[in-house]
């Protein structure tokens, strides 16, 4: 999933701004399970924002909704009403979502309330840690199923480092090593010889290297154009 | 207006029990009962503050005692995250406050509320004002 955090209230509040009419926009996906931009957390920021309005002396009207999946336009369609009465729009969706919003009601006036921070999963209720880089080029199959490009601090092809020590990392000794995590799973596997030959330099383009990326998929268009 | 969230199975019983005993305590505090405090929810503790609440007790079972195992251990956390909200908007955390107590102790009830009245006595009306 997309693991985000909601920024800091007075960074949202200034983001808002003098508008009157705030229509915070949760999202029903990636964000609700990790707590962050749900219906939910849709609700409490809502309830904060109009009484610290109030306490400020003046009243705000703050409306919330919350979409399945603010990354698909079917979903945006159904609040257009909404947003159309909103002074500015306070989304709660990751960066695809605020910016889902913003292309599709282009005169709206779009602001982020969360920081997106990566695409992982929950290690327990309440702690998230990052497992995918997008790399655009998935090496997992050669690394025992554990990504020296999300999980090594250097997104090292050739690893341990010189800085891993006892398992964990230089950077911080509560990252664990994601090379020890592959040497140890591969050897545990009797699959060693995997990682014994040296890994050549990556092909980056796939990554952000090669600019923001795309995939067309004419089996799937409904507009089939000619060159298909 | 202080709201006491009490669970059913505890401080509920606790307040009827105070009522039968005649035990008196602090009139300004509205009770609403809960399956468990454990269906406590943020955004409950944030209505009543919205609406004017000047206080807010969330009440449930002994630590260990819990009908449904954990619910009050969940009700604490939520009641310790729900005085960080009030903190960032301004809000005095000590509005709002969790009690323990098992559904003998109708003293233990009169006790809490009127502590929890007195708490928000001292920190006067909450700034929200009451509405409806």
């Amino acid at each position: 999933m997309i693991v985000a955090e909601q920024k800091p209230l007075k960074e949202i509040q200034s983001l808002v701004g003098e508008a009157q009419t705030v229509l915070i926009v949760g999202c029903g996906t990636c964000v609700t399970v990790c707590f962050a931009g749900g219906e939910k957390e849709a609700g409490i920021l809502g309830s904060l924002l109009r009484m610290s309005a109030r306490m400020e002396g003046h009243e705000k009207s703050i409306g919330e909704v919350t979409v399945q999946r603010q990354c698909e336009w079917e979903y945006l369609d159904a609040i257009g009403d909404r947003i159309a009465e909103a002074d500015i729009v306070l989304s709660l969706g990751c960066g695809v979502g605020v910016q889902a919003l913003a292309e599709r009601y282009p005169d709206a006036i779009v602001i982020p309330g969360l920081d997106t921070k990566f695409m992982g999963l929950p290690l327990e209720q309440g702690v998230w840690a990052e497992r995918c880089a997008a790399c655009g080029q998935c090496i997992l199959g050669l690394t025992g199923g554990i990504c020296p490009i999300a999980r090594c601090s250097k997104q090292l092809l050739n690893g341990p480092c010189g800085g891993s020590s006892k398992g964990k990392c230089e950077v911080n000794p509560e990252i664990e090593c994601a090379w020890q995590l592959i040497y140890d799973k591969l050897n545990a596997q009797g699959r060693l010889d995997l990682i014994m030959e040296i890994t050549p330099p990556k092909d980056w383009r796939t990554g952000r290297d090669g600019g923001p990326r795309k995939i067309v998929r004419q089996d799937l268009r409904l507009v089939v154009t000619e060159e298909a | 207006m202080i709201i006491a969230f009490c669970c059913h199975y505890c401080a509920y019983a606790a307040a009827d029990l105070a009522g039968s005993l005649r035990i008196q305590y602090p009139p300004g505090v509205s009770v609403v009962k809960l399956p468990c405090t454990g269906k406590l929810d943020v955004q409950l503790v944030l209505d009543a503050f919205e609406h004017g609440a000047d206080g807010v007790m969330v009440a449930g079972c002994m630590e260990g005692d819990c009908h449904y195992q954990q619910g009050n251990f969940n009700a604490r956390r939520r009641v310790n995250y729900a005085k960080t909200l009030l903190q960032r908007i301004g809000l005095e955390p000590d509005r709002i406050r969790m009690f323990n107590m098992s559904s003998a102790m109708g003293k233990k009830w009169a006790d809490a509320v009127t502590e929890m009245d007195e708490t928000v006595r001292g920190l006067g009306p909450s700034p929200l004002g009451r509405r409806a």
